[in-house]
């Protein structure tokens, strides 16, 4: 059927014959009227249900999904305020047995000096001597008068020159055991000062432990959150993550580029071993250059084996169940390969050297210059062979950024998917809501098009009814019918929700 | 602990031997070298000494070079002056590189010019080098003025199947003939043109020896 077909209905007039196809439509589509409301609610419905279904199944999917990632977030932060708590009680443990192991001996000083002091101190308390019971004798027997005897004076007066002499004697012996005494506490001083020292290095000792019983008791606190599930430790805990994510990407980064450094450093050489011209396969991809980036791998992994036997990251659990002296063989063993690839490495990088040297003088011959010998050759040369070997070693620590780097990723990939879902979740919800819309947009465009019977029914039906309703406009009637059938299509969706 | 170190080691061997045995060329070059050395082309070696500096410059180890000389009967083994596959090794490439180089320059001090021109012959041995190269790319650069003359009696006026082979004409100089009746030169040129590709082969001229990377193209 082309347009055409419906021009010809009236032979020389095709507006006519337009009119009337137009005018039959109107009459079918406003005999249909109602059960094409129908059909355009009830399939925006159909629709937006389904839609409304799916948006709950990705909101299920998201709450999924964050409790899944609030679980393992705060199983990392667990585990990791475990491993912090771990070694702050090894440090607690190190210091005791560095510091206070010696604790008897200093014990046994102090003891030493107080035993000291103390004899001095009883030393400097010994009374100085009192004059002999026989003076008061001598005395009462000095006041016996002498009643002229010459004999008695005589007497009398050696008695008292007997008196003065011990008197003398006493005094002298008096001031000699004050000096003495005062001797002794004089000695003291340098024993109160070693006790004052002692002590202030036991108070030092115990400041150290107690700074850390601090630090402990904060992680304990933080660890005492997590395990409570409480929303202030999940909010640090993502906060954590999301910043481990980014500095230990920053130095993955880094770390990549010493891994391209040091495949500069490799890939010229190993075409000598591997060959210039040969590819993987049909790929574009060089054997030299596989060959090189495999070394640098070998170094990584011996790197992350060597983090791991040390304790320094926990990626592979089976590795820090071992018992301490096989972990101690897994160390020796990665660390003497680390050598040898060092060495590997510098002897390549050696190599590059000649073989860039090489090309340059045959580049030289070829254009017709006369090759000549830089000087100071040999500085880049050590130096290439340097970077060669250090470069291993430095490589060896990409362990301690990639373990922050895997676990932080977990919770971050987390956060974003849970992100996308809800992003996933809003656009569902905003289809729907358009597609519900433009189903009523469709209804009203229907009515728009037959809107002249509208009208012509509206009048009929105005001046069939009673006098009340004759006042009511055709268009609100109209309106009236289409919103009850929209009231009825959303009456029944809301039960069908409920 | 023996078994770590063990398969670590064996890992490395085990890589390096499957790499180094993983000779397959993704782009293999091959190029024949052809230099007229008849009496009108002789006195232009200097410039295929340039151009032969530039290919020894460019190839890559695993790639093959041919420097052969076009004469009265070009299509023998005798002609060929010296040929290279070179190694994978980028040393001992650049060892058969510089060694190549002597040949080239002991080559052009020693050209005797021969009385006719045998371009057909040459470009024979120059495909049978090429096909055996097992090159992906092949390549005969041809240094002369593109006039054949050849011995009566010998036969060269049948098709050539180039196998995918690309001819590039370098310096295809202008004879005293040319300049009276500029399209025999032309002609010349268009008649090899159509022989090659006809024998399923490409056809290019280089004049300008500052466009050599074109070569490639």
């Amino acid at each position: 059927m082309t347009f055409e077909f419906f021009t010809r209905l009236v032979d020389g007039q095709p507006e006519l014959s337009l009119l009337i196809w137009a005018s039959a439509l109107i009459v079918v589509m406003y005999i249909a009227r109602q059960q094409a409301h129908q059909i355009i609610l009830v399939m925006v419905r159909s629709v937006r249900n389904a839609l409304r279904i799916m948006a709950q199944s990705v909101m299920y999917a998201e709450k999924q999904l964050r409790n899944r990632n609030r679980e393992v977030l705060l199983a990392q932060g667990q585990e990791h305020a475990e491993r912090f708590i771990e070694r702050e009680f090894q440090r607690v443990e190190a210091l005791v047995n560095r510091d206070l192991s010696g604790y008897p001996s200093l014990q046994r000083d102090l003891q030493e000096q107080i035993t000291r002091i103390d004899e001095d101190y009883a030393q400097s308390g010994e009374v100085p001597p009192k004059p002999p019971e026989w003076l008061k004798a001598i005395d009462s027997v000095a006041k016996i008068p002498d009643n002229g005897s010459s004999v008695v004076g005589k007497i009398l007066n050696d008695i008292h020159k007997t008196l003065k002499k011990s008197l003398d004697k006493s005094m002298q012996e008096y001031r000699r055991a004050n000096r003495d005494r005062h001797n002794l506490l004089k000695k003291m001083m340098p024993y109160w000062r070693s006790l004052t020292s002692s002590l202030y290095t036991v108070e030092k000792k115990i400041t150290g432990l107690e700074q850390r019983s601090i630090i402990i008791d904060g992680q304990m606190q933080s660890y005492e959150d997590i395990r409570k599930q409480t929303a202030y430790a999940e909010r640090l805990l993502s906060s954590s993550s999301m910043t481990q994510f980014f500095v230990s990407g920053l130095a993955l980064v880094l770390a990549f580029v010493g891994m391209y450094v040091n495949f500069q450093l490799v890939a010229l050489p190993m075409e000598e071993m591997v060959g210039a011209s040969s590819y993987l396969g049909s790929s574009s991809i060089r054997a030299s250059d596989v060959a090189a980036l495999f070394i640098i791998s070998v170094e990584v992994i011996l790197g992350l084996f060597l983090m791991e036997s040390v304790g320094i990251t926990r990626l592979f659990p089976i590795i820090n169940l071992l018992e301490d002296h096989k972990r101690r063989i897994i160390f020796w063993i990665m660390l003497s390969f680390l050598f040898i690839f060092a060495g590997i490495e510098a002897s390549l990088a050696y190599m590059r050297d000649m073989l860039a040297a090489d090309r340059e003088a045959l580049s030289q011959l070829l254009s017709g210059a006369e090759v000549s010998e830089p000087a100071l050759r040999w500085i880049p040369s050590v130096g290439q062979m340097v970077m060669g070997f250090t470069l291993p070693f430095v490589l060896a620590f990409v362990a301690i950024p990639l373990e922050s780097f895997i676990h932080s990723f977990r919770t971050v990939s987390g956060l974003f998917g849970v992100w996308l879902l809800h992003m996933l979740v809003v656009f569902i919800r905003f289809l729907a809501n358009v597609i519900n819309g433009l189903g009523k947009t469709l209804v009203s465009a229907y009515d728009l098009l037959i809107f002249i019977p509208l009208k012509v029914e509206a009048s009929f039906m105005q001046k069939q009814s009673t006098p009340v309703v004759k006042t009511t406009t055709t268009e609100k009637a109209a309106k009236t019918e289409k919103s009850e059938a929209i009231e009825k299509v959303e009456k029944v969706e809301k039960d069908e929700t409920q | 602990m023996k078994r770590i170190f063990f398969s670590l080691s064996v890992s490395v061997v085990i890589l390096l031997t499957v790499l180094a045995g993983c000779s397959d060329t993704r782009s293999k070059r091959a190029v024949y070298v052809l230099v007229d050395t008849s009496g009108t082309y002789s006195q232009q070696f200097d410039k295929v000494q340039g151009v032969m500096r530039y290919m020894l410059g460019t190839l890559l180890p695993g790639e093959s070079l041919a420097l052969a000389r076009i004469d009265s009967g070009s299509f023998s083994e005798q002609d060929i002056v010296a040929r290279m596959t070179f190694d994978l090794r980028p040393s001992m490439a650049n060892a058969q590189k510089r060694a190549f180089l002597e040949s080239i320059d002991s080559f052009g001090s020693s050209i005797t010019p021969s009385k006719y021109t045998d371009i057909t012959g040459g470009i024979l041995q120059a495909i049978e080098y090429l096909n055996e190269t097992r090159a992906t790319d092949k390549y005969i650069l041809i240094f002369s003025d593109l006039k054949e003359e050849i011995k009566q009696g010998q036969v060269r006026d049948f098709p050539i199947n180039f196998n995918g082979t690309r001819v590039v004409a370098i310096n295809v100089t202008k004879l005293n003939s040319d300049n009276v009746d500029p399209r025999e030169y032309q002609a010349r040129l268009e008649d090899w043109s159509v022989r090659v590709e006809q024998g399923n082969g490409s056809w290019k001229l280089i004049n300008d020896l500052n466009r050599l990377d074109s070569i490639w193209e």
